[in-house]
């Protein structure tokens, strides 16, 4: 048997297909016949050092597939199998895997590594396996280096694999103290430091309790900071990396140690290797990431009782900062504009500047004024681009005032060399950075503003012609409209940009057209800016986008004709649809009201018609946006979308069953709501097949838990439209939301992302119960709903006492209870006032200083009074 | 272990546009359902505010309670459950009942686009009532909230019968006209069905649920226990030349009185509006001029004005058009309050016009009104009435608005010269 395991697992990396793909069904028949056996064998080829290296490898690496995945409910399937296997098997796996860490091969100690960890993974939150750590961990010192070495591999994926609280403190301590002695600078051996250095990267979110320990923590800090020294870069590439990763996780314990970490990244950024470098600036743009968000938090306040206090590490760095990510912005490349892919220091520098800008706010501007004034006429390109490089990143953070003089002075300066300046590289920055301008320094919020009647013509004038400049200088112009356009969003009936629009409308779609149009993102740059133009355009102008329609509609129509298209082909023609259909949701969600609707609506039987052969093509992307679009229309059309109803179905059904393209079934749930209110009971033919789709996804493992949320909501939207002919669904979805209910209840306070996910999932379970009651009001199957009020209140009870729940779900949480008042009325009067939410929460509610949530809780009172007096 | 990745986005927006149109859509969605549950629940809320009148109720939800016309809010105070409304007795019955009605507004000049964007029907003559079908029973009521019939009807809800229309308390509102010569409610317009308002619905989508969904109940049937009276649905004509001839000339089962013309985009706007009309002469109407109390039509035109602070006299619309003043002092020695609804005579210096606007009137003070008004004159039917005795408007004008409409439709015709 272990024979022929070797000959199999050579032959399934065989360059000949037959032998291939011979040796792959053979393997996957061994693992469905005798999955123990397949397991032991594996393990016992990856422990054998008399194997061929490539079998080994290969027997760990499928191994590692036997015991995880990517999809989840394929994991969970897997972890079953193996913690049903004997444990017999099981030991003898392990022991395997343990002695493979001897291996004098690398590659076959590192995958054993590996799989180390995914059995740690699934073993020992079931307390199995207890005795892994320590057996790990004995005698590390008296290790042979290559043993060490995969010892500290394994042990840092093993803190990748496994949440912190399933390991003991005391177990953690021991991990911590291996892996920092490994990185010291007594370790002799340079594979041993650097496999503990990263051994720590993984480790560092176990180290909270050290973290808290002032010794400890020193230690760490110091150990970190002397393997940035390192005379192996890749070793001081780790260190930086764990540096960056303290940043984000312990900010609030580095105080102490800022003064060493400035000069160990400035002596990086100067002098160190690029890989080097890029990891030293990222340390200051986490840190600039955390006072971002402690700053935004505050609300511009400092709050005494906030948890992290801001400790201004970067404005008390100031001084030697700035001028250091300055010097970066000198090293540009030649043609990083061009290269999607580019990173480099440069471009680290440049984008650490603006966040710290954001950090700092007004404190920048003078630190890199004296950088701009002096360079910006250079006769080197580098010297202009870094100077207008670095204005364009300090125009976001610092106040409207404090730039306001400083942009005016420069505007004149920066159409110029748009139009002028012979390098392409400082064009494209200057197009960059009037985007800037415009973003955050025009719009109505701005009490000055840069752009005047006296200069409006001469901006648009140069940003149309920069459009027929080099694609990565228009992508950037288009950009640049887009913001301006975006900053007459709320002006009025009359904009500036009325005069131009036309001419705007024309170079947008003429620089759509270009044939270099798919390079630098162009295409997409200019549809999205004649998006934004649509959206904040006027009334003057509902002629004009009326016109757009056709235009857009044959450039779709002509994307559906071509055949016999290469894969790249097919792809760019996907993604083209894609943008057309967003324009064209776009421009239905702005004339599709009055009075422009019916002058609109003509187009509606074609336009849809172009949306069900989009749906055809079979692309993601396109099929979102089709869908999108359809939504929109509907919701123009009202009832008259049900003509289309009959033809569409079956691309609505198809979206719900997209369980891999998640967000092309999430879109198609919205779209039913925005169906069910356009039809109202219209709809009632088609929900048989909603339903059961909406039941079949919410029962799915497969689908993204995102999604669910909004199908509860949808169920909410369903009842509402078809009233009290859900009496058909509630069977089956009373239940669920009755469970889901419940684990919603109690399951947040994990996270912010687990809090924020249980809010939404609340959300849509309170809309759908909101929906339900008031589509079965005045209706004698009101009855059916009775039983389920002590479970419906005892759930807004709960989630009322959690104290987690956000303004959104407050709103509809209380309108839920006044629904359940106004549908069950006395049936429920008794109920309802034995709950703490018609009493503390409804107080609470009434007192808010939201007026959406004070005015669902004052009918909400209203609706019990009535409920309990009658 | 690999080194990683630290890319962050350079030079380009973080949000994508797809992005913003995924969230523009979320929130457009958001909106929208909030609004659809705002609505289904203003069905309920003001049920509540109006059964709060009752004395133990807390005078701040009365105050909420009360739907006033001339608030920008009639949308959502006519969504009132009109269950809870029958309940309601004496004047305050009275006074919610007036105001439920959508009032037409006479015609004095004749509306641009009438082929286009109105209907006409042939108004039969009687009282017009609401009728309102619910828990069982169907009650009629007329313009000043008293009971014309209490029955048993094929409508929602209209009768105690087991299986028959829907569930037992879903409800209906009907605007109808009660014809006495044939005992028949004249549907003239849907306000309310099972229970779903449509209010907010344009006079096109109403009047096609009308004639659609009434037929369903067997309301049209023939009366029998269970249906006391008949319900029919007016027909109604695209106003063009031959909806206009059919609604003028045609034989009707009913007798006429005068033409209704409804704007199709209109919704149903409760009070006065200008989006109906009402039009009337001697061949189409028994009653064009305004008769006194013995069906007599008096030597003078009369009409009733309300009386404001500071004797100002002003007509029911909204806002209110003033009319003349009243001296203090004689305001003072009549008993004449705030709120009087007066009677005058136009005496034979009549009504003085500028530009087609009212400007003086020559008003003789005949007294109080009677106590069953509800309302003054609007500004319309005085101005009708006027025309009526004076140089009335004629079905040839109308006629001919129209053809010369169709005329600008057609392509201009070309002349040559030479």
């Amino acid at each position: 048997m272990a024979m022929e395991v070797t000959q199999l697992l050579i032959n399934a990396q065989s360059i000949d297909g037959t032998v291939r793909k011979h040796a792959e069904e053979s393997l996957k028949q061994f693992q469905e016949q005798n999955l123990a056996g397949f397991l032991l064998s594996l393990a016992g080829e990856l422990a054998n050092d008399e194997k061929p290296v490539d079998s080994r490898k290969l027997a760990g690496l499928v191994l590692k597939n036997a015991l995880d995945a990517k999809e989840q409910h394929r994991k969970y399937e897997l972890v079953q199998r193996w913690l049903a296997l004997d444990m017999s098997t099981k030991s003898q796996i392990r022991a395997f895997l343990l002695k493979t860490l001897s291996a004098p091969v690398p590659d076959v100690r590192s995958t054993a590594s590996q799989v180390i960890a995914k059995v740690a993974g699934i073993e020992l939150p079931q307390k199995q396996w207890p005795e892994l750590i320590v057996s790990l961990l004995s005698n590390i010192h008296q290790l042979p280096a290559h043993v060490k070495q995969a010892t500290l591999e394994t042990l840092g994926y093993l803190c990748e694999e496994v949440s912190p609280d399933v390991v003991e403190q005391e177990h953690v301590n021991k991990i911590l103290t291996a892996v920092v002695q490994g990185m010291n600078a007594a370790e002799g051996n340079n594979d041993v430091r650097l496999a503990a250095t990263r051994a720590l990267y993984m480790a560092l979110g176990f180290a909270q309790a050290n973290f808290n320990n002032d010794m400890e923590r020193d230690y760490i800090m110091r150990v970190v900071c002397e393997a940035t020294l390192s005379p192996e870069v890749k070793i001081r590439q780790a260190a930086f990396e764990c540096l960056v990763s303290i940043a984000s996780t312990y900010y609030e314990k580095l105080a102490h140690y800022m003064q060493d970490i400035f000069n160990i990244t400035a002596k990086a950024v100067r002098e160190d290797d690029e890989s080097v470098a890029l990891q030293a600036i990222e340390f200051w743009s986490s840190i600039c990431d955390e006072e971002i968000d402690i700053l935004e938090e505050y609300g511009g306040e400092f709050a005494g009782d906030s948890d992290v206090p801001c400790f201004y590490f970067t404005k008390q760095a100031l001084p030697g900062l700035v001028p250091l990510l300055l010097e970066t912005l000198l090293k540009q490349e030649e043609d990083q504009d061009l290269d999607e892919g580019a990173w480099n220091i440069a471009m680290a520098g440049g984008t650490c500047l603006g966040l710290v800008a954001r950090a700092v706010g007004d404190d920048i501007v003078p630190h890199v004024m004296p950088f701009i004034e002096e360079k910006i006429s250079k006769p080197d390109w580098r010297e202009r681009e870094a100077a207008t490089y670095a204005f364009g990143s300090i125009l976001e953070g610092p106040s409207a005032d404090k730039l306001m003089a400083i942009v005016n002075a420069a505007l004149t300066f920066m159409l110029n060399a748009l139009t002028n300046d012979p390098s392409n590289h400082v064009k494209d920055t200057t197009a960059w950075t009037l985007g800037r301008i415009f973003e955050f320094l025009h719009g109505s919020t701005i009490e000055t503003p840069i752009i005047t009647q006296a200069n409006c013509q001469q901006i648009i004038t140069v940003l149309i012609q920069s459009m027929n400049d080099a694609p990565n200088v228009a992508e950037k112009a288009c950009g640049a409209l887009y913001f301006l356009a975006q900053g007459y969003e709320d002006i009025g009936p009359n904009s500036p940009l009325t005069p131009f629009f036309q001419e705007i409308i024309q170079s947008l779609l003429a620089v759509a057209h270009r044939e270099d149009a798919t390079e630098s993102r162009l295409r997409t740059a200019a549809y999205e800016a004649l998006n934004e133009v649509v959206r904040c355009s006027t009334d003057e102008t509902s002629t004009m986008v009326l016109q757009l329609v056709p235009v857009i509609m044959l450039e779709l129509h002509n994307t559906l004709e071509g055949e016999k298209l290469s894969l790249d082909e097919r792809e760019k023609q996907n993604e083209l649809q894609g943008l057309l259909c967003g324009c064209l949701q776009v421009i239905i969600q702005k004339l599709g009201s009055e009075p422009t609707k019916s002058a609109f609506m003509q187009y509606a039987d074609q336009m849809m018609g172009l949306f069900l052969r989009v749906f055809g093509c079979r692309s993601a992307t396109a099929h979102e946006e089709a869908m999108l679009a359809i939504g929109a229309l509907a919701y123009a059309a009202g009832p008259n979308f049900a003509k289309y109803m009959p033809e569409f179905y079956k691309y609505l059904e198809m979206g719900l069953q997209n369980f891999e393209e998640y967000q092309v079934c999430a879109v198609t749930v919205g779209v039913v709501g925005d169906i069910c209110r356009a039809l109202e009971d219209k709809i009632l033919p088609y929900c048989d097949g909603i339903m059961t789709q909406l039941l079949k996804d919410l029962s799915s493992n497969q689908l993204h838990r995102s999604v669910k949320p909004p199908i509860f909501s949808c169920f909410g939207d369903i009842a509402l439209a078809i009233g009290e002919d859900f009496d058909k669904y509630w069977r089956y979805s009373m239940p669920m939301l009755q469970s889901a209910a419940e684990l919603s209840a109690h399951s947040s306070g994990a996270d912010d992302e687990m809090t924020e996910y249980t809010n939404s999932l609340r959300n849509g379970i309170l809309e759908a119960y909101s929906g339900i009651f008031q589509g079965f009001k005045n209706s004698p199957k009101t009855q059916l709903l009775i039983p389920f009020a002590p479970h419906i209140l005892q759930f807004l009870d709960s989630i009322y006492m959690e104290k987690d729940m956000d303004e959104v779900v407050m709103k509809t949480a209380i309108g839920v209870l006044g629904d359940l008042a106004d549908t069950l009325g006395s049936h429920v009067g008794g109920l309802i006032q034995q709950s703490v939410s018609s009493k503390e929460f409804l107080n609470e509610c009434l007192s808010s200083e939201d007026h959406t949530i004070k005015e669902a809780a004052e009918w909400a009172k209203h609706a019990i009074t009535r409920a309990i007096s009658v | 272990m690999a080194p990683h990745e630290i890319r962050r986005p350079f030079k380009r927006r973080p949000i994508s546009d797809q992005q913003k149109r995924r969230e523009l859509s979320l929130l457009r969605q958001t909106q929208h359902r909030s609004d659809a549950q705002q609505r289904a629940r203003n069905l309920a809320s003001s049920v509540i505010s109006l059964q709060s009148s009752s004395p133990d109720v807390d005078p701040e939800i009365l105050s909420e309670a009360v739907p006033e016309l001339d608030e920008g809010t009639e949308s959502e105070s006519s969504n009132f459950d009109v269950r809870q409304a029958s309940r309601l007795r004496g004047p305050e019955a009275r006074k919610w009942f007036a105001r439920q009605l959508m009032l037409p507004e006479w015609m004095i000049d004749v509306p641009d686009n009438l082929s286009q964007d109105w209907y006409v029907l042939a108004r039969p003559a009687g009282k017009r009532c609401f009728v309102v079908s619910s828990d069982g029973t169907t009650v009629s009521r007329v313009r000043n909230g008293s009971i014309l019939h209490h029955f048993p009807s094929a409508l929602p809800g209209g009768a105690r019968k087991k299986g028959a229309s829907g569930p037992a308390n879903s409800y209906s509102i009907l605007d109808c006209i009660f014809h006495e010569s044939d005992q028949t409610y004249y549907v003239i317009d849907m306000v309310c069905w099972r229970g779903y308002s449509l209010y907010e619905c344009t006079a096109e989508f109403r009047f096609f649920w009308m004639q659609s969904k009434l037929a369903e109940t067997g309301a049209c049937d023939p009366p029998s226990f269970y249906h006391k009276f008949r319900f029919s649905a007016v027909p109604f004509y695209n106003c063009d030349q031959s909806g206009l001839h059919s609604a003028y000339t045609g034989s009707l089962p009913y007798v006429k009185d005068g033409l209704l013309f409804y704007n199709k985009h209109a919704h149903y706007h409760t009070g006065n509006t200008p989006l109906v009309l009402i039009w009337k002469d001697e061949s189409c109407s028994q009653y064009v001029i305004d008769t006194d109390n013995n069906g007599e039509v008096p030597n003078q035109q009369h009409i009733v004005l309300e009386l404001q602070e500071e004797g100002k006299l002003v007509t029911s619309d909204d806002p209110p058009v003033p009319f003349s003043c009243l001296n203090a002092d004689f305001v003072k020695q009549s008993g004449l309050s705030s709120g009087s609804l007066i009677r005058f005579a136009i005496g034979d210096g009549g009504l003085k016009c500028v530009d087609g606007r009212f400007e003086k009137a020559d008003l003789q003070y005949t007294g109080v009104s009677n106590r069953a008004r509800a309302f003054a004159d609007s500004y319309s039917k005085i101005m009708f009435q006027y025309m009526a005795r004076h140089s009335p408007l004629k079905v040839e004008d109308l006629a001919s608005t129209i053809s010369h409409e169709n005329q600008q439709d057609k392509p201009p015709e070309v002349e040559m010269s030479d």
